[in-house]
């Protein structure tokens, strides 16, 4: 008798349950699209794409108010009337970081709210665990806000683009300048323990040869004590500092240095170099102190002194609630800018392999300091970056600019910066 | 009250039966009569655990069909963490053995399918052959880890089992990055993916093939799990949770029993670990953190502790509940800067309070909510293992019996 | 020989803090026989009072008192709100309540104040002093130091050479016969969860301006590695807390200064399952651990 209710049980459950997903769901057989239907996520009036971010967790602190910025200049754009007539609808999940809320919510995106492409989706760990499924899925998978290398596999991932400068190339300039401006000083490194430092180390080595780092040290981000790998840096005689740090452990290394009484040189990567942030971890009283000849790598506007900043500075007080203007809104908007001169080249009525090839033509120029490299060939956005350094709280390009050929070695390059043009926003298609 | 208080009224006739069992038939070797009577009733109740898990699993893919590819999508998940939960919730209710590591465990059993798939498919084997051995790597795996922590468990008592447990899962991103040229550091590993048979392409999505593989898999975890819980072992892991001493002196070997609840529950988990990867075609640390333990005892204390259907039901809540209220928070149209605040936050708020309450008031969870016919095979277990003694009262209803 | 030195001073320096807040945790577990997995959540609630409370005064110290009060508040709140309630009969229920209370307190403070970190200055100077040329302590690692002596000392004083310590103690351990022998049991429980719930909340203070700043999730780390400190001195030992922080302090920073940072959560995991296996109730305990 009891095994029967035992039966009933779970017969009951699974019907409860079943009745209650059935008001959920919608009929599922795989349909074969039919080649006049537009693509998914464009209407008369709208394009929706969708992203994820880390707006929650340990990871939101560094990262959450670029897809705010993104969403800001969509707006603006917006407001002058969309491009090709379409307004842009930009859907942001919070994964808090954790790719197995990325593969949830990016299923969300491309299953139940049908976009049209992924743009911007942030981080290494989270972004590789979508990546075979937004190939598989043939979801343009643009802009990727990662400096790993993976983002560029033409063969294998056809549909993922880069934004990043790759940490490689980082690795490679910071140890060029090093080499040219600093002959004969003991160059070091501290890294994060994942690919980030990896690839940002092996830059390094690229140029300065495999022995060429006097000492390599690592940190884990879960562990915000890094006096030990400062003080075994200061001990070995460090004089050039090379940082493969999120901007935390950045102002972290820079502090702790500090309080041992070392102040050296530090070439950071553009991943963990935004000014106004450091300063914020630093403290105002003593953060512009220490970052006083700072250096670094970029390949997006500077933050002040430039059209490109101007307008982004207008565009983040008017649709973005005069936020702080800092590093990660100029990238949110210069992807927001990259999104839209692709959406427009894409054509009047834009389908996702349009949009692929509008990226792979090479006719996209974006807004940096030096030319896109994107190609049939090459799924990279920058493969060079510019040298930044902090004077009296200015950080901006000091003109030198370093171009790598993806084997190792870097060259110096005369790339002009990109000018604004019709206000900011991308020319439609004619 | 108690989140054990289910079986505080009725410690005693566990004991009891176990005495009755041991006694009676002795502890190696039954008399004849019994053993013929509890064979009979075991191949009975065997049976019966086969066409119910046969029609339940059969009843849940057919449900596939009326599903979208998210939906279908959902589905796996929750199945995948059915499997884990399940088997916690057997630790948990049975043996009174607290973790908090049952992520690591997943992830142990993620990694062990990943890299006997990807071993697989550089060796050229693939298709069901590839699936079902990459699967036994992931259960040998997890079942190892199981024991080894099993073993230290047994000495451990509550608080300190669960720092260890805890301590575990903190470690775990640590381990990957040691071992980053086989596991891949922090962006984990990537397997083939594995597409819906030829046969079934022209019916199913592959979200749908998912769904059926992880159904599949949750489906053996679970009759397997039940068998054990309703059979003499778990009577056995009952008697040492009510009082470790009384069930030495009946002849239980409380070690063991604790060493191989651990065990049974890191190979339930490790299934789960190994069908999310079959599902996503990755592992990585950063998906089994401390959070997502916790999110598993949410879900067995939610859904009702030491009871599969709680665990089912625990699992729906954690899969569904984020998105749930993703959708609420979206649809009211609150400020961004809210919004964001909202969206990773609202659910745990939400996740932590029904923990308190639910502990606090309604300690048998989802389950003990349900009619309370449906908690009546919460009795099954000592009727079906005694069979001289008297059954007990299998009709009364059981919430009445708590304090 | 001199980064052996420098490893050891600032692992000591760690390590007083860890000890501290497992001293909070031994606290709580000898009143209440729980293992308070809140106790983290509730020193990062009342070190952002401390920190709203010195921005707004300009007082470090201001921000101290804040602590210490806003701690024993918490504790208040959260034995006569919630684990009062909580089953005796089951060790698990205490844990899982608190579970609860963790992920309450860490999203409610993410919700009301988001997840940026919140620079804290430290009220010293956190640059070393250098003796016979070796960075050794600074001016704040030993004002933690002290810190941490005095509130040991003062808490040993307490319990061993007043009427409250006598009923603190006996109501921890007899409490039938103590409430027979006229003593407020359940008022000495709420006492000892707000002793615990301020030394706790001093801890994490103390802790949070030599990292990155104040966020939700502070005390995370703070949280696994003064638990293990409670567990290898064992749960029902004071003096086990204070060695115990020691030990694992030291040994994280050699294992980081020698091994590397990522290998440290691995070392904290064998030592705890290597001194829980040779003795499952701590170096420190008088005999096998009581049951829960």
């Amino acid at each position: 008798m009891s095994h029967r209710s035992a039966r009933h049980s779970r017969a009951i459950a699974v019907a409860a349950a079943s009745a209650m997903l059935i008001t959920l769901a919608a009929c599922s057989t795989p349909a074969a699209q039919s080649p006049d239907a537009p693509a998914p996520g464009v209407t008369d009036d709208t394009v929706t794409i969708g992203t994820h971010q880390p707006l929650t967790g340990p990871a939101a602190a560094g990262y959450s108010s670029i897809s705010a910025a993104t969403q800001a200049y969509f707006d603006y754009v917006n407001s002058t009337g969309g491009i090709n007539g379409r307004t842009i609808e930009y859907l942001v999940k919070d994964d808090g970081y954790n790719p197995a809320t990325t593969q949830t919510v990016v299923r969300e995106l491309v299953q139940d709210d049908d976009v049209f492409a992924i743009l911007n989706g942030l981080g290494t760990p989270t972004h590789t665990s979508v990546l075979d499924y937004l190939n598989q899925k043939k979801v343009p998978d643009l802009f990727v806000a990662s400096g790993s290398t993976s983002w560029n596999q033409p063969e294998k991932y056809p549909y993922t683009f880069a934004f990043n400068a790759d940490y490689v190339t980082e690795g490679e300039a910071l140890a060029q300048y090093a080499t040219d401006e600093f002959a004969g000083k003991k160059v070091c490194l501290l890294g994060q323990d994942d690919d980030f430092g990896d690839e940002f180390i092996t830059g390094a080595q690229n140029v300065l040869g495999a022995d060429g780092l006097t000492s390599v040290q690592r940190y884990s981000v879960s562990n915000q004590d890094v006096v030990a790998q400062i003080s075994a840096m200061k001990a070995a005689g460090c004089e050039i500092n090379m940082l493969a740090t999120v901007n935390g452990f950045t102002a972290l290394a820079i502090g702790t240095a500090a309080k041992l009484g070392w102040f050296t040189q530090w070439f950071s990567s553009s991943s963990g170099a935004d000014y106004p942030t450091l300063v914020g971890f630093l403290g105002e009283d003593v953060g512009p102190k220490l970052l006083q000849g700072f250096v670094s790598s970029n390949y997006l506007p500077a933050r002040q002194g430039n059209d490109w900043s101007e307008l982004f500075e207008k565009i983040n007080t008017e649709f973005n609630d005069g936020a702080p203007f800092d590093g990660n809104t100029m990238f949110g908007m210069s992807v927001g800018y990259l999104f839209a001169e692709a959406l427009a080249a894409a054509g009047e009525n834009p389908t996702r392999e349009s949009l692929l090839e509008a990226v792979t033509s090479g006719d996209l120029v974006g807004n940096g300091i030096l030319p896109l490299s994107f190609g049939d060939d090459s799924h990279a956005a920058y493969t060079g970056v510019g040298i930044t350094t902090v004077d009296q709280g200015v950080q901006d390009y000091i003109g030198t600019t370093y171009v790598s050929d993806g084997k190792g070695s870097v060259s110096v390059s005369d790339a002009e910066p990109v000018a604004v043009e019709n206000e900011g926003v991308p020319a439609s298609a004619e | 009250m108690s989140v054990e208080s289910e079986l505080s009224g009725r410690g005693a006739s566990a004991a009891d039966s176990v005495r009755a069992s041991a006694t009676g038939m002795g502890v190696g070797t039954p008399s004849s009569a019994a053993s013929v009577a509890r064979a009979s009733t075991t191949g009975r109740r065997r049976t019966r655990l086969l066409g119910t898990a046969l029609v339940l699993t059969a009843l849940a893919i057919g449900g596939t069909f009326l599903l979208d590819p998210y939906r279908n999508y959902q589905l796996a998940l929750v199945a995948a963490y059915f499997c884990a939960t399940a088997g916690l919730s057997l630790l948990i209710g049975l043996t009174g053995q607290l973790s908090l590591g049952h992520a690591a465990l997943m992830a142990v059993g993620g990694y062990g399918y990943a890299i006997t798939a990807n071993a697989l498919t550089d060796a050229g084997v693939d298709g069901v052959a590839r699936f079902a051995l990459a699967i036994l790597a992931a259960l040998g795996a997890s079942g190892l880890v199981g024991l080894l922590l099993g073993l230290a468990a047994a000495r451990l008592r509550g608080p300190y089992l669960a720092g260890v447990t805890l301590a575990l899962v903190i470690a775990l991103p640590a381990v990957t990055a040691v071992f980053s040229g086989a596991l891949g550091g922090d962006q984990g590993l990537q397997i083939a993916y594995d597409d819906v048979p030829p046969a079934l392409a022209t019916i199913i999505a592959v979200e749908q093939w998912q769904a059926w593989v992880a159904i599949g898999a949750a489906a053996v975890v679970v009759t397997v799990l039940s068998g054990i819980r309703s059979g003499v072992l778990g009577l056995r892991m009952r008697a040492v949770r009510d009082d470790e001493v009384a069930a030495r002196l009946n002849g239980v070997r409380a070690g063991r029993v604790k060493v191989f609840a651990f065990t049974v529950s890191a190979v339930a988990a490790g299934a789960g670990g190994a069908v999310l990867c079959f599902v996503t075609q990755s592992v990585s640390p950063g998906a089994y953190t401390l959070a997502f333990s916790l999110l598993l005892v949410v879900a067995v204390v939610i859904g009702g502790l030491g009871s599969m259907l709680g665990a089912l039901l625990g699992s729906v809540v954690i899969v569904l509940l984020p998105w749930l209220i993703g959708t609420l928070t979206g649809a009211m149209d609150l400020p961004a800067d809210l919004t964001q605040r909202l969206s990773g936050n609202l659910p745990v708020l939400v996740f932590g309070a029904l923990l308190i309450v639910v502990t606090l008031l309604w300690p048998a969870g989802i389950r003990g909510a349900l009619p309370a016919r449906l908690s009546l095979r919460r009795r099954v277990s000592p009727a079906a293992s005694s069979p001289p003694t008297p059954a007990p009262p299998t009709t009364a209803p059981e919430q009445p019996t708590q304090e | 020989m001199d980064r052996l030195l420098f490893l050891l001073a600032t692992g000591i320096a760690r390590g007083a803090i860890f000890a501290l807040f497992a001293l909070a945790l031994v606290l709580i577990w000898r009143a209440a026989r729980i293992v308070n997995f809140s106790q983290g959540a509730m020193a990062v609630v009342a070190t952002y009072v401390a920190f709203a409370v010195t921005a707004f005064t300009g007082s470090y110290w201001a921000g101290l008192a804040s602590a210490l009060v806003a701690g024993a508040v918490l504790g208040y709140v959260v034995d006569r709100g919630v684990m009062r309630f909580a089953p005796h009969d089951s060790p698990l229920a205490g844990v899982i309540i608190a579970i609860g209370v963790v992920m309450v307190l860490q999203s409610a403070l993410g919700i009301a104040f988001g997840q940026q970190y919140r620079p804290m200055a430290a009220p010293f100077d956190q640059s070393p002093i250098l003796i016979g040329g070796v960075p050794v302590f600074s001016p704040y690692d030993v004002f933690v130091l002290v810190v941490a002596v005095v509130v040991m000392a003062a808490l040993a004083l307490l319990f061993t050479r007043t009427s409250l310590g006598l009923q603190l103690r006996a109501s921890a351990f007899a409490p039938e016969v103590s409430r027979l022998l006229g003593v407020r049991v359940s008022r000495m429980l709420t006492i000892g969860w707000m002793l615990a719930a301020a030394v706790g909340a001093l801890a994490a203070l103390l802790l949070v301006p030599t990292e990155l700043g104040l966020s939700p999730h502070s005390a995370d780390m703070l949280f696994v590695y003064a638990f293990t400190v409670a567990v290898v001195g064992g749960l029902d030992s004071p003096v086990g807390a204070l060695v115990g922080g020691l030990i694992v302090g030291v040994a994280i920073s050699l294992v980081t200064g020698y091994l590397g940072a990522t290998v440290a959560p691995i070392a904290v995991l064998v030592l705890l399952v290597a001194v829980l296996l040779v003795r499952p109730g701590g170096i420190f305990s008088a005999r096998e651990a009581r049951v829960a």
